[in-house]
């Protein structure tokens, strides 16, 4: 197999997570997206470090986990905090900031 | 044998991906975004990253995707409410947008030099060469990324707590 064509599958996963994004209205299902896009720029990481048979692309890999476990976190306790606000998820009706 | 594994692959990351984006109920997008995170494990594995395809799914798939399905549950979340529809706007100008990400992305990855890949006859993927690296040149990065572990586990605890 060619590297592109991982790299091809990694453009593609990358951009259905922001359309995830984009047309999702539940906080959670958008968090899940981004979990989406970050795996994405994964498969690229590894693909490249493949490419140029050194492992630092992996250990670029390792952290991006590391990050996307402490998004996670952050991000369900922010979910959580809302729900007990507002009782509703729905980001269209979380409009607190608007004038 | 690998192409076989290649394309089976894509397709179930791509199809696990848009049940994930277009299904309306949150534990089944989750239960689809685990399915997702396994074959990105399967990714690794052709890639010859089978430490990470490890990590990933005792991580990934394991503890962060408990996490979400945990809230998930907790919240009891159901249905994006259908009686206030989303917008038609907000559905088709971000599938448009998205298109066309996908093809500037799609047009520019293409453009990599398509030498196949080449055979590592190093170690490349175990838990060793990972090891050597993390713990060599990648050592002060890797001791503040333990930080930031301990700040996101102390910033969930205050915002999700009731009251200090």
């Amino acid at each position: 197999m060619n590297p592109e064509h991982y790299l091809i599958v990694s453009a593609v996963l990358f951009s259905l997570g922001v359309a995830g994004v984009l047309v999702r209205r539940q906080a959670i299902t958008i968090l899940m997206s981004i979990e989406l896009m970050l795996n994405a720029g994964n498969l690229a990481f590894i693909t490249f470090s493949r490419m140029h048979g050194t492992a630092e692309g992996q250990v670029y890999v390792f952290f991006i986990i590391t990050l996307a476990a402490a998004e996670a976190a952050v991000g369900l306790a922010i979910v959580i905090a809302l729900f007990r606000l507002r009782e509703t998820t729905d980001v269209d009706e979380l409009n607190l900031l608007r004038w | 044998m690998e192409t076989v594994a290649f394309y089976s692959l894509t397709f179930l990351a791509v199809a696990s991906a848009l049940v994930v984006i277009l299904q309306r109920k949150p534990v089944v997008s989750a239960l689809a975004l685990a399915f997702n995170l396994v074959c990105i494990a399967g990714f690794y594995l052709l890639l010859q990253a089978q430490f990470m395809a490890l990590l990933q799914v005792i991580v990934y798939a394991g503890a962060i995707m408990v996490l979400i399905l945990f809230v998930v549950m907790l919240l009891n979340l159901g249905d994006e409410s259908t009686e206030r529809p989303s917008r038609p706007i907000q559905r088709w100008l971000g599938g448009l947008l998205t298109a066309a990400l996908a093809l500037v992305f799609g047009f520019s990855v293409s453009a990599v030099v398509g030498a196949p890949l080449p055979d590592n006859a190093a170690p490349f993927g175990t838990a060793a060469a990972l090891g050597q690296e993390l713990f060599g040149r990648f050592f002060y990065p890797f001791e503040v990324i333990s930080l930031l572990l301990l700040v996101a586990m102390i910033g969930a605890v205050l915002l999700a707590k009731r009251r200090l």
